[in-house]
């Protein structure tokens, strides 16, 4: 993982950040107060609405989606992506700042061989679980409480992994 | 049909992902935030079990905002599931039903089967590896690759990065190997 000094680059402009984690992905100078916080819970209530109506946190759409049973899921990501790379070139495009006017910072991906090793276990455990993270958090919202297991679970492989960073190949 | 009847049915992939794909936007208009659900796992780490790793050795409270996030999507499928319930039971793909069926898996009315997701089948071989080993692999897998289907697949992709490319690409093959070859051997036990 890339935890030395990165770039980011919004109009071409390169400024070095120090020590930019992947985990650090508030860009914003400001401090926010907690009341101002829950406006993200509300953006986070529309995604678990959509979770839940359009079934994307099922087990069985996602065996659908690797069975090449349902174009559902494929339909999800495909159109969440289209309209993403649409909004990001707007933003890029037309320098579009942030409320409280700050340049928007999008940090580049570094690329690194735990994308592949990750990436696949990662995808194991998605079609065992029938979730990634975020649907995670929508099962137990709609009341399937023994998810909570599999959270715990899901905190004590990132535990682990922390553990074992240093002597995993990168 | 009324509005409300309307919304209580599935919802298409086509509203889903264009709502999901204006996440992205909204997050950076608002306060400057890059999506990434799989990064809370780490902060709720560094926040509850640091163990004094270099891993866990940040400034989690400022990126309290993604929790708050996950807060809301906790409380946006509990509105979906009380107030917005689909009248209909779910619509399955009939072979993988009939194959499922055959894997003596027989509840086709939750979102998650209660034979393979519930405290009772925690109990049961197959239930341990799917809800023990699987959330395990959930939360090593994230990390290792750097992000999951919302930091690389929607994120990473909407920002048109490569690695991010390689890294959905690597779910997808995950994915593949395991509902295909490895789950119908899980779900034996």
């Amino acid at each position: 993982m890339e935890t030395g000094n990165q770039t980011r680059s919004i109009d071409n402009k390169e400024e070095v950040l120090l020590d930019e984690t992947s985990a650090c992905i508030n860009h914003s100078t400001k401090e926010e107060s907690k009341l101002s916080l829950l406006k993200y819970s509300l953006v986070g209530a529309l995604f678990g609405i959509v979770f839940v109506k359009a079934e994307i946190i099922s087990w069985f759409r996602i065996q659908e989606m690797f069975k090449l049973q349902s174009f559902h899921m494929y339909g999800v990501i495909g159109t969440a992506v289209i309209t993403g790379i649409c909004s990001v070139t707007l933003i890029k495009k037309f320098n579009i700042k942030t409320l409280q006017g700050e340049d928007i910072v999008i940090i580049p991906k570094h690329f690194s061989k735990g994308h592949i090793y990750g990436g696949l276990l990662f995808g194991l455990g998605w079609a065992m679980t029938g979730a990634c993270p975020g649907p995670l958090f929508a099962q137990i919202g709609t009341g399937t409480l023994s998810v909570m297991v599999v959270i715990a679970s899901a905190l004590l492989g990132t535990w682990t992994y922390g553990y074992f960073k240093e002597k995993l190949p990168h | 049909m009324s509005f409300v009847e309307i919304i209580k049915q599935p919802w298409p992939w086509y509203i889903a992902g264009a709502i999901i794909g204006m996440i992205v936007p909204l997050l950076l208009i608002v306060g400057n935030k890059t999506f990434g659900l799989s990064s809370n796992l780490r902060h709720i780490c560094a926040a509850c079990f640091p163990a004094n790793l270099e891993f866990f050795k940040y400034d989690w409270k400022k990126e309290s905002w993604n929790l708050f996030f996950v807060l809301g999507i906790i409380i946006g499928a509990f509105i979906a599931t009380t107030y917005l319930t689909n009248p209909n039971s779910l619509i399955i793909n009939a072979s993988l039903k009939s194959q499922l069926q055959s894997l003596n898996v027989n509840d086709f009315q939750h979102l998650l089967p209660n034979d393979l997701f519930s405290l009772s089948a925690l109990f049961t071989i197959r239930g341990f590896i799917l809800m023990v080993i699987g959330g395990f692999l959930v939360g090593f897998g994230t990390r290792y690759a750097n992000g999951c289907t919302s930091g690389h697949a929607i994120m990473g992709l909407s920002n048109l990065q490569w690695p991010s490319l390689v890294a959905t690409i690597c779910f997808m093959i995950g994915g593949f190997l395991m509902t295909n070859f490895i789950l119908p051997i899980i779900l034996k036990f």
